[in-house]
């Protein structure tokens, strides 16, 4: 890949001087400061989005309503939707971007410093909007995330303000996806060609263009939902010759890009460690970024596979099932590329490490069921159960959201200039893992056995692996706080990280400023050969 | 043929496998018709196959986690850094794979959508939070819905234990009858919102859409009382909407579609029926 040049021992010798007061974050510009702001807002919207999902595992931990009524368990299920994917881990890859690109890079800061401080500050307004709605008169949206007209359309006072939370989070995150974009177009050290840029950096360029693609098609959808709603439009309404079908083809066409846009950073994330702490160079790197831009392709032709039960032709049936059979192709690759890189390699187990191994078996999991839901007749099934809801599980929690712990764990000593509790961040991987599975496993019998998703209540025969899976919901979630402590111990102090971190010979540039990074770094660009 | 011979040689090993066994707790019915058999052999296969692949994945990953320790003295090999052939093969190999588990699913598929020649067509239309049946050609309509005793237990703070309550969210006043061993085709579409019709025992999962009407077919081979539930988010009551099927000898339905016939004929004339009341409400005998 690339060789860095010893002499750019960086920035902190003119101007370590950050603004003061709550002025410095309300007007930062500082990457440093705005990725510290979205994952600390991420972290938030992570918790609260978990609550929700604990309320959920709370009423089906045993058949019968205890606790919620029916309409209230929809909004659990739906606002948890859109707090998990919207509020918390979109916004921690974009700290994660904001932190590290730059740094890797060798950049001073973001290509648009203002635009990445508007492109933060739109979320927490998004997020009380969305939040807030919950407290109307008649309760938040309850039509689930995918907001499926004609049942969006009966939501009350809730209904434009999920819209224009929706609004504004696409707008925050197409501000973003360009900033990363300009970023890492222009403001590459020299030297650094982009088949040497560091995969974290290839992964959310190929996202970033996602994101550009379809944010605005989701957020045409939803405005049509509205116009239907408010100003007499039939977009979706058949009585007004509109077609319910089409809002999930446009939604859809949105919606799979977007869970590549969920993933592809996390899959950055791990080609970075994985090489770490294997002590060699990433295997296939090129075709890597390969694989990465043909999953990035294949997203948008293979979106109808999530609604084979709307009665589609056969030829269209056939064709989404085939393209979709692709994607495990280039994901394949990704999977032996990893496992290769470890192959006669000299592997250790630090935090960073064992968070990416839990992805890389986790993640291949979730993998398999996708395949599963590929063929037709079985998605038949499928669709709509329990066993998807621990398919998208499986790729999300130890998939993205265990990315963005490694991540977390890799790069933390480099915030913060200290070295956090090993043992403690231990711990915390090993009782994540073992709950994580203990919460969704379960979750692939009970939608084999029949339980649909979003009910609140269930037959007696579902009861033991719900019971089980609660168990491992609560687990899980409380085993995050050791997370956020480990965060707030290493913030308060601890044994001085150096400017390497971790005992391997990492090409990355983000090594060769000190720890904690200097508020400003790489004033001068360094040198890439 | 070779493909039939195939699943049918698949479905008899499976389902003489006991850990396998019919009603499982944590697997896919075999089900009651020709498609959901073979559904359930594709689903097998997909299963047996991901755990293939899975075992030499994770066996690599596993051998690399032991063997190439840094604490056992494992030193890296940084020659090893691409390898076009590596490559080629890893991608040959599983688009490979993909042509031969596309090819058994897309006959399914094939099969699954030929609605042509059945013998009986229902119309279904889901309704917040009901389903309604309409035998068309036979003037018998009814709507079905929750059972009184499990629609009381699933109030919040009911105080009845569910599991005193039969069939508990599953069971119906009405459900729908239909023949053994005949191509039944249904027609769905949705009145208010989106439904999904599922019956597991069948492999058919259908969605009723409001100003779509969907169709699908089965031909159920046992004679017995099916259930299953809406599957697609509708509103508070989602899941509180199921879907019961008695399926009867060829016989004993041409009775209950002649007792349905006579009440139908004593409901219609009764004094000015309400519009809603137009719709017989029987039950089976």
């Amino acid at each position: 890949m690339k060789t860095v040049s010893t002499n750019n021992v960086s920035a902190d010798r003119h101007d370590d001087h950050k603004p003061s007061g709550i002025g410095r974050w309300l007007f930062a510009t500082n990457h440093k400061d705005i990725g510290t702001m979205y994952l600390v807002f991420s972290c938030i919207m992570f918790f609260i989005g978990g609550a929700m999902a604990l309320a959920i595992r709370a009423e089906l931990f045993r058949p019968g309503m205890q606790f919620f009524d029916p309409g209230f368990y929809n909004q659990m299920v739906t606002n948890h939707a859109l707090v998990m994917i919207f509020g918390a881990v979109m916004p921690a890859f974009v700290g994660l971007a904001n932190w590290m690109i730059p740094l890797q890079i060798g950049a001073p800061d973001m290509a648009l410093p203002r635009m990445n401080n508007y492109s933060f500050w739109i979320l927490p307004f998004a997020f009380t909007l969305l939040l807030g709605s919950l407290f109307t008169p008649s309760g938040g949206p309850a039509g689930g995330w995918t907001m499926y007209p004609p049942l969006s359309l009966q939501s009350g006072n809730s209904f434009p303000m999920m819209i224009f939370a929706v609004h504004l989070m696409g707008a925050s995150s197409i501000m973003g996806a360009i900033n990363v974009i300009v970023t890492i177009l222009n403001m590459r050290a020299p030297g650094m060609s982009l088949l040497k840029l560091p995969l974290f950096c290839w992964t959310w360029l190929i996202t970033a263009y996602l994101l550009i693609a379809v944010m605005p098609v989701l957020a045409g959808a939803v405005t049509m939902l509205l116009t239907d709603h408010y100003f007499g439009t039939s977009f979706f309404n058949p009585a007004g010759g509109g077609d319910p079908v089409m809002f999930q083809h446009i939604f859809w066409f949105f919606g799979h890009p977007e869970v590549y846009i969920l993933i592809l950073p996390a899959f950055g994330i791990v080609s970075e460690i994985i090489p770490t702490f294997s002590r060699k160079p990433m295997f296939g790197y090129d075709a890597m970024v390969y694989a990465t831009a043909s999953i990035a392709f294949l997203s948008f032709i293979v979106w109808a596979h999530h609604m084979f039960t709307v009665g589609m032709p056969l030829a269209g049936q056939m064709f989404f099932m085939m393209s979709t059979m692709l994607i495990a192709v280039p994901t394949g690759v990704k999977v032996f590329n990893w496992t290769t890189t470890m192959w006669k390699g000299s592997l250790s187990f630090e935090p960073p490490m064992l968070f990416a191994l839990a992805f890389l078996f986790l993640f291949t999991i979730g993998g398999f069921s996708g395949l599963m839901l590929a063929i037709v007749p079985a998605d038949y099934q499928y669709q709509d159960t329990y066993f998807v809801v621990a398919h998208f599980h499986y790729v999300l929690v130890p998939g993205a959201i265990f990315a963005i712990m490694a991540a977390v764990y890799y790069w933390l000593p480099k915030w913060t200039g200290t070295m956090y509790d090993m043992t403690l961040a231990k711990w915390h991987f090993w009782v994540s893992t073992v709950s994580v599975n203990v919460l969704f496993f379960p979750q692939h019998f009970l939608g084999l056995a029949g339980m649909p998703r979003r009910i609140p209540d269930y037959n007696v025969q579902f009861t033991d692996w719900n019971m089980v899976s609660s168990v491992g919901g609560f687990v899980f979630g409380f085993s995050q706080l050791v997370f956020v402590w480990v965060i707030i111990k290493a913030v308060r102090g601890g044994p001085p990280a150096s400017a390497k971190v971790w005992d391997a010979d990492m090409p990355g540039l983000e090594w060769s400023v000190p720890s904690p990074a200097p508020y400003h770094s790489f004033d001068t660009p360094p040198d890439v050969h | 043929m070779f493909k039939r011979k195939f699943i049918s040689a698949l479905v008899a090993l499976v389902a003489t496998t006991p850990v396998l066994a019919y009603e499982s707790s944590y697997n896919m019915p075999v089900g009651v018709t020709p498609i959901s058999r073979e559904v359930y052999a594709l689903h097998m296969t997909m299963f047996w196959v991901c755990c293939a692949i899975a075992a030499v994945v994770f066996g690599v990953m596993i051998y690399s986690i032991i063997k190439f320790r840094k604490s056992a003295g494992a030193i890296p090999d940084k020659t090893l850094l691409h390898s076009t052939k590596m490559e080629a093969v890893w991608t040959t190999i599983p688009v490979i794979i993909l042509i031969a588990l596309a090819i058994p699913a897309a006959r399914t598929l094939v099969t699954i959508e030929d609605t042509r020649n059945a013998e009986l067509t229902v119309k279904i239309t889901g309704y917040q939070w009901k389903w309604q049946y309409e035998y068309l050609g036979k003037d018998i309509a009814f709507y079905s819905t929750l059972s009184t005793d499990s629609n009381e237990a699933r109030q919040l703070h009911s105080g009845i234990d569910v599991n005193t309550v039969k069939d508990y969210l599953l069971s119906v006043d009405h459900p729908l009858v239909v023949p053994v061993d005949t191509k039944v085709r249904i027609l769905l579409t949705g009145n208010d919102v989106i439904h999904s019709w599922w019956m597991p025992d069948f492999g058919v999962k259908k969605d009723a859409i409001p100003g779509f009407i969907n169709e699908a077919w089965f031909k159920v081979l046992k004679v017995g009382h099916y259930t299953g539930q809406c599957t697609e988010l509708c509103g508070r009551d989602h899941g509180f909407m199921p879907i019961a099927v008695d399926v009867f000898s060829k016989e004993d339905f041409e009775r209950w579609i002649a007792a349905q016939q006579a009440a139908t004929k004593v409901a219609h004339a009764a004094p000015e029926p309400s519009p809603g009341e137009a719709i017989a409400m029987t039950s089976r005998p």
